[in-house]
């Protein structure tokens, strides 16, 4: 892959040898190395919950190692080599826009803000897959009603971290960054609506956009976006990066719909990763009981 | 099999066993369940990326006998072109056990909605009547023009194979531009050399019996 030319890099960059062998010391004598842990990092007094009760888990290693993660790389196994050094502290989330209380949220915040519970929840991408993940977080309306939105909030709309010199492979990705999605008010509102920070009891890996990421289970897997930093509730439809970058393959909506087709792929069928044939996809990903009131009286062929 | 025999055909056998190296690895990888969390998809981007460089160095083979001075790569034609043609039915039967586990139906859909899918198919059946005619008897039935003439459906299989990956990805089109880039100089190789050169030598020479 390309890369700077490493003799372009000013002098004052280098880093004195002194500094240089003093590290290696410090690194040698702290073995194991404690980022190495802080990545399989245990979450405390998780509540379970009977989401997905008789589901048949994903395994970790797929979960982990199968992403779509474009900021780096658009191989489903680049962002578990790429993302591995993605700095997620400090970190905040900005809450904004038609709120009463516009407030900057720090992570450490965020983690106690609601009690966190585990939901195994169906994870279906457009592309044709799906999982079953038990993800650990809380409902989204519990930060929004933080910032209390006011009466003009109609929509939400989210924005994802992005620094080129962390995520030097997004230049490829083919699609604008920062990453950008959004929600009607009443669909972030909903309680399946989950603000994730972690996985499989531990801290959100950061391949799987740590350390903030939303999951909607009903809806394909791109409306997940990952690596939160901004959250503005807004009067209009906000701008989403697949529906920018192709507006016919990929609505404002996305919700799962087998009987709507990505215009290159039927969507009828899914393969569950780990298992050899397909299955039949489900209207709303199987949460239609939850969430088909949201969609009454739309066609949602035209609202895909 | 005589030695003579066997001595004509090893470059061949050597130059197809190496091509079939990641059709092994990848039944082995299979079987050892250690193609990643989505095997059916490995299988059909491996045979179908296969596919596609066995095609373009079939094409590679002309250009670089002429441009290069390596004569002797003719002999290798045929079996690059049948690696390419072994690759792409494997390609195809992936798609039609392994993703639509035989569901004619909806492959029938496909064929004729997704355009993506209609270049594949495509691509394949340019190549069908190529394996079918590889053989030095075709060539003395079809006559040497003839043969030269139906091959030329080659570029087609190439082109459709190009497009049939460039429709399939989704953002990032760095591969198929690569193998666009690829088949566009092969082609324009061939521009240039056709108007110098005089007339091709007979195609029998390719092959080897």
């Amino acid at each position: 892959m390309r890369g700077r030319n490493p003799f372009s890099l000013p002098w004052s960059m280098v880093t004195p040898k002194h500094v240089y062998l003093s590290r290696r010391r410090v690194l040698a004598s702290l073995l194991p190395i404690p980022a190495v842990a802080a990545a399989t990092q245990r979450l405390e007094g998780i509540r379970k919950t009977g989401y997905g009760q008789g589901e048949k888990l994903t395994p970790y290693e797929a979960v982990t190692g199968y992403n779509n993660f474009y900021e780096f790389g658009t191989g489903k196994e680049d962002p578990a080599r790429n993302a591995k050094n993605l700095r997620t502290r400090p970190w905040t989330v900005r809450v904004e826009g038609e709120v009463l209380k516009p407030r900057t949220f720090d992570i450490d915040e965020v983690l106690k803000l609601a009690p966190l519970e585990e939901r195994i929840y169906r994870h279906r991408c457009v592309e044709g897959w799906s999982m079953v993940v038990p993800w650990i977080g809380f409902p989204l309306a519990e930060l929004l009603k933080k910032a209390e939105p006011n009466s003009n909030a109609r929509f939400v709309a989210f924005e994802s971290f992005y620094d080129p010199r962390q995520m030097p492979q997004a230049a490829w990705a083919g699609i604008p960054f920062p990453y950008m999605e959004g929600l009607r008010l009443d669909e972030a509102m909903h309680p399946l609506t989950l603000l994730v920070v972690g996985l499989y009891g531990e801290i959100l890996p950061n391949q799987n956009g740590a350390p903030l990421r939303l999951i909607v289970p009903w809806k394909y897997g791109f409306k997940g976006i990952k690596s939160i930093v901004r959250i503005r509730l807004v009067k209009n439809q906000p701008p989403t990066t697949w529906n920018l970058a192709n507006p016919r393959e990929y609505g404002f909506y996305s919700n799962v719909n087998p009987q709507v087709d990505h215009p290159r792929w039927s969507q009828a069928k899914e393969r569950r990763i780990g298992e050899l044939f397909k299955r039949d996809t489900l209207l709303f990903n199987g949460y239609g009981n939850e969430v088909a009131h949201l969609y009454e009286g739309m066609d949602l062929r035209k609202y895909y | 099999m005589g030695m003579a025999v066997l001595r004509k055909t090893l470059p061949q056998m050597l130059v197809s066993s190496a091509f079939l190296a990641p059709l092994f690895l990848l039944l082995y990888g299979f079987f050892r369940d250690s193609l990643g969390p989505n095997p059916v998809e490995k299988i059909t981007h491996e045979t179908g990326q296969w596919t596609l460089r066995l095609l373009l160095a079939t094409l590679a083979v002309t250009p670089l006998r002429r441009c290069a001075g390596m004569p002797w790569l003719i002999r290798f034609r045929r079996t690059l072109g049948l690696l390419a043609f072994f690759y792409g039915l494997l390609h195809l039967l992936t798609y039609v056990w392994l993703d639509q586990f035989f569901d004619w139906k909806a492959m029938g859909r496909d064929i004729l909605k997704r355009r993506f899918i209609t270049a594949g198919m495509m691509s394949f059946l340019a190549m069908v009547p190529l394996a079918l005619t590889s053989t030095r008897g075709w060539i003395v039935r079809l006559g040497g023009k003839g043969w030269q003439r139906l091959h030329r459906l080659v570029y087609l299989a190439a082109a459709a194979g190009v497009v049939h990956f460039w429709w399939l990805v989704k953002s990032d089109i760095r591969e198929p531009a690569l193998y666009g880039a690829v088949l566009a100089l092969l082609m324009l190789a061939r521009l240039k050399k056709k108007g110098r050169q005089a007339p091709r030598a007979p195609v029998s020479t390719s092959g080897s019996g």
